[in-house]
C-alpha cells in the first residue's frame, strides 16, 4: 500500500524549499547557476543548495575556493555579462572579508551605469545566533545590507515565502540579498523552528519582493518583525491572547523595498507598537521602523514604541549570555507590560 | 608564435595614444579652470579627482589593439587611455567626465566609473576592484560557450591587495579566457613600487598561479603589442589566463594636484624625455616608413574627435537634479527563461 502524500499536505523545511526554487528555475533558465563554498557535494552547509549537483553538474553548481572577494566578484561580472549568478557566502559576518564586492560593485553599478549595466544576481547568506556559535557566526546584519542603497533584502520567516521569494529573487533583473535564518532552517543539529516547516506548493510561484504578510491579525498591539523574530512573535500572541490582549504580527519578508503601508496600516489599527530584530538595537531595522510611523502620523501611536533588539554589544559565547542577549517571546510579552503598565503579570 | 604588427595596426594605436593624450592635455586644462589660483577640487566645470593617464598610453592600445567589441575590459581609476583604445563613445564618455546628461550614465558616474556597454567597458575607482568582475565576465563566456576574452587592468599597488591573488588563482583553477594587465608605474601615490612590494617585478607571482607571466620593459608599446597578443590568443583558444606586467611611466601625478615633491630629482625629466608616443612616431617615421604627412593626417583627426567631443561636453545641459533619486533598480524585463 502506498500513501500518497495530499498536495495540500506538503511541507517542506526551508532549505528543500531553497534548493527546490533554484531547482525549478534552473530547469527552464540556463543561465542560472550556483557557486560558493562547500555547494557542490555537500550540498551547502545548510542544505539549501542539496542535489543540484546531482542533477545540473559541477558546472552550474560551483564549488568556489576560499575567495569571497573573487567570487562575489566574478557573480558581479557574470551577471552583467547575461548570466544570472547565485553566489552563497556561507555565513553573513564573513560579508567583511568581500563587502567592496558587494556593497561597491554588486550594488552601484546599475546606478553608475544609469542602468546599461544589470547585476541580475542573488547573494544568499545565513544569518543568526542562538546556538552558541560565537559573535563571528551568529550575527545578523539585516541593517548594515538594508542601509547600503542599490540591494533588495528578503528575509523569509518560513518555507512558503523561502520558495516563492527565491524564485521571484532569481527572475528580478537587480540584485537581491537573500538573508535565511540558520534557526530556520530545518536542519535538526542547528535546532528547529517548527512553524518555519510549511506546505509549500510544488509547481513554482512567486512572493512578491517588498510585501510583507499579516502572520496574525489582532487590534491592541502591532508586532513588527522578520526571519525568526516572527516565531517569537507568534508565541508572544499567543500567550497574550490568553490574557485577552489582541496582538497582530507583520512578517515583513523583505527590508528593501521595505512595506511601510503595511506598517503603517497596522499601527493606524491597534495604536501600539513593538518591533522585534535580532540584528544590533542602534542604527538599524528596529529604528527605521518606528520612524516609518513617527514620521508619517506619531498621533497614530497610543504609547511610546518598544524595542526587543539584540543590545550593541557583539553576539557573546556563553549559552547564559547570549539567550540573555537574544529576543524571545517572553521578553516581548515583557515589553508589552511596559506598554500596558496595568496589564495582568 | 609571436605576431608582429602590420602597419594598420601600428597606425591604429599611435592614432588611439595620441588621441588618448590630446584628450588628457584638454582635461588637464579644463580641469584647472575655475581652480585658480586656489585650487579646490570642487570648483570649475570638472571637479572631482582626476586621475590623469599620460605616458601609459602604450599599455592601452598594445593590448586593445588585439581585442573586439564583444571583448571584455575592466578598468582601473585612471581609465581614459584604456577607454579610448577600446572604443568607448569619446563624446559621451567626455560628458560623463564632465557630469552632464548626455554622458555614459547620465552624469551618475563620473570620470571613475564609465560604463559603455557597446564595447563591454567598464571601470572602478578602488584599486584591484576589477579583477574579480574580469574573472566572472570570462567565466560567463565559458559557460555560455561564448567567444570573448576578458582584460583586467590593474595598476602595481593592486598586486598587494587580496582581490589580485584571489582572482589569479580562480581564472587559473577554472581555467578562463582572462588577461591580467598590470601597468607598473612604479608608484602608488606617492609610495614606490621598491618599498611596498616584495619581489622586484610582479610578473614572476604568475608562477604561484600556474599561469604565463610576461614582463614588459621601458614602456615598449611593440612589445606589449608582442606579449598581449599571446596571451590573448591563449585565451582564445581556451589555454586559460596569463598575467602581464609593463613597465610604464605615469607622466602626471597621482591626481590632478598632486606636487610630486616625493619623486626624486630629475625622475620625471628622465620620463619625459622617454615619453612613448614620440618614441612611437619615431619609429612609424623611420622603420615602419610611414609619411610625415599621415601622421600628421592622424593627428589632426585625433585632436579634431578630442575637440568634438569637449565641445559636446560643454554644450550638453546638466542633469536634472532630482534625476539623482531615479534609477536604483531597473525594471524587470521579463521572467524567467523568457526574458
Amino acid at each position: 500500500m502506498t500513501t500518497e502524500i495530499k498536495e495540500n499536505e506538503r511541507k517542506l523545511t526551508i532549505a528543500r524549499a531553497m534548493a527546490e526554487a533554484l531547482a525549478q528555475e534552473m530547469r527552464i533558465d540556463p543561465r542560472v547557476f550556483v557557486m560558493g563554498e562547500d555547494i557542490g557535494a555537500l550540498g551547502g552547509v545548510y542544505g539549501n543548495t542539496r542535489g543540484l549537483i546531482d542533477e545540473f553538474g559541477a558546472e552550474r553548481v560551483r564549488d568556489t575556493p576560499i575567495s569571497e572577494t573573487a567570487f562575489v566578484g566574478a557573480a558581479v561580472g557574470a551577471a552583467q555579462d547575461g548570466m544570472r549568478p547565485v553566489v552563497e557566502l556561507m555565513f553573513v559576518d564573513f560579508f567583511g572579508v568581500c563587502f567592496d564586492a558587494i556593497y561597491n560593485l554588486m550594488a552601484k553599478n546599475t546606478y553608475f551605469s544609469n542602468g546599461s549595466f544589470r547585476v541580475p544576481m542573488v547573494l544568499m547568506t545565513s544569518t543568526g545566533g542562538g546556538y552558541s556559535d560565537g559573535g563571528q557566526h551568529s550575527q545578523c546584519l539585516y541593517g548594515t545590507f538594508a542601509h547600503l542603497p542599490g540591494m533588495k533584502v528578503v528575509a523569509p520567516s518560513n518555507a512558503y515565502d523561502a520558495k516563492g521569494l527565491m524564485t521571484t529573487a532569481l527572475r528580478d533583473d537587480n540584485p537581491v540579498v537573500y538573508m535565511y535564518h540558520k534557526g530556520l532552517q530545518g536542519m535538526g543539529w542547528l535546532g528547529t523552528e517548527r512553524g518555519a516547516t510549511v506546505h509549500v506548493p510544488s509547481d513554482p510561484y512567486e512572493v512578491e519582493i517588498g510585501k510583507a504578510a499579516i502572520a496574525r491579525e489582532g487590534s491592541d498591539l502591532t508586532i513588527v518583525s522578520i526571519g525568526i523574530g516572527v516565531h517569537h512573535a507568534l508565541r508572544a500572541a499567543a500567550q497574550l491572547e490568553t490574557e485577552g490582549v489582541s496582538a497582530e504580527v507583520v512578517d515583513l519578508r523583505s527590508l528593501v523595498p521595505l512595506d511601510r503601508d503595511a506598517i503603517r496600516a497596522s499601527v493606524a489599527k491597534t495604536g501600539r507598537l513593538i518591533v522585534v530584530d535580532e540584528d544590533y538595537r542602534s542604527f538599524g531595522m528596529s529604528g527605521e521602523i518606528i520612524a516609518t510611523v513617527a514620521e508619517h502620523d506619531p498621533a497614530m501611536l497610543k504609547a511610546a514604541p518598544i524595542r526587543v533588539a539584540f543590545p550593541d554589544v557583539p553576539i557573546p559565547f556563553a549559552r547564559v549570555m547570549e539567550r540573555h542577549c537574544l529576543p524571545d517571546a517572553d521578553k516581548i510579552v515583557a515589553a508589552w507590560r511596559t506598554i500596558q503598565p496595568g496589564a495582568r503579570s | 608564435m609571436t605576431k608582429q604588427a602590420t602597419t594598420a595596426q601600428k597606425l591604429w594605436m599611435y592614432e588611439k595614444m595620441v588621441t588618448s593624450r590630446r584628450f588628457e592635455e584638454a582635461i588637464a586644462r579644463i580641469y584647472l579652470e575655475g581652480k585658480q589660483p586656489v585650487f579646490n577640487m570642487a570648483n570649475g566645470p570638472i571637479p572631482g579627482e582626476m586621475h590623469l593617464s599620460d605616458g601609459q598610453e602604450p599599455c592601452a592600445v598594445g593590448v586593445c589593439v588585439h581585442l573586439t567589441a564583444g571583448d571584455i575590459v575592466t578598468a582601473t581609476h585612471r581609465p581614459h587611455h584604456q577607454a579610448i583604445a577600446k572604443n568607448v563613445d569619446l563624446k559621451r564618455m567626455a560628458a560623463e567626465i564632465f557630469g552632464k546628461s548626455t554622458g555614459l550614465s547620465g552624469g551618475r558616474g563620473g570620470h571613475m566609473h564609465l560604463f559603455d556597454p557597446a564595447v563591454n567597458f567598464a571601470c572602478s575607482g578602488i584599486v584591484g576592484q576589477g579583477l574579480g568582475p574580469a574573472v566572472g565576465a570570462a567565466l560567463s563566456r565559458k559557460m555560455q560557450g561564448k567567444p570573448g576574452v576578458a582584460v583586467a587592468y590593474i595598476g602595481e599597488g593592486a598586486v598587494n591587495q587580496g582581490a589580485f591573488h584571489e582572482a589569479l588563482n580562480l581564472a587559473s583553477v577554472w581555467t578562463l579566457p582572462v588577461v591580467f594587465v598590470i601597468e607598473d608605474n612604479a608608484w602608488g601615490i606617492s609610495v614606490s613600487k621598491a618599498a611596498s612590494t616584495a619581489v622586484p617585478h610582479n610578473h614572476v607571482r604568475a608562477d604561484a598561479y600556474a599561469m604565463p607571466g610576461h614582463r614588459v620593459e621601458n614602456n615598449d608599446t611593440l612589445a606589449i603589442f608582442a606579449a598581449a597578443g599571446e596571451a590573448i590568443e591563449r585565451a582564445r583558444s581556451g589555454g586559460g589566463p596569463s598575467l602581464i606586467e609593463i613597465e610604464t611611466s605615469r607622466l602626471a601625478g597621482h591626481f590632478m594636484g598632486d606636487a610630486e615633491a616625493y619623486r626624486p630629482e630629475g625622475e620625471k625629466d628622465g620620463l619625459v624625455a622617454k615619453d612613448p608616443i614620440p618614441a612611437f612616431r619615431r619609429h612609424l617615421l623611420e622603420s615602419e616608413g610611414v609619411d610625415e604627412q599621415d601622421l600628421v593626417l592622424i593627428e589632426d583627426r585625433a585632436r579634431d574627435a578630442v575637440d568634438e567631443a569637449i565641445a559636446f561636453a560643454r554644450q550638453s545641459p546638466d542633469p536634472d537634479p532630482a534625476d539623482a533619486l531615479s534609477g536604483m533598480f531597473v525594471e524587470t524585463a521579463g521572467k524567467g527563461a523568457d526574458a
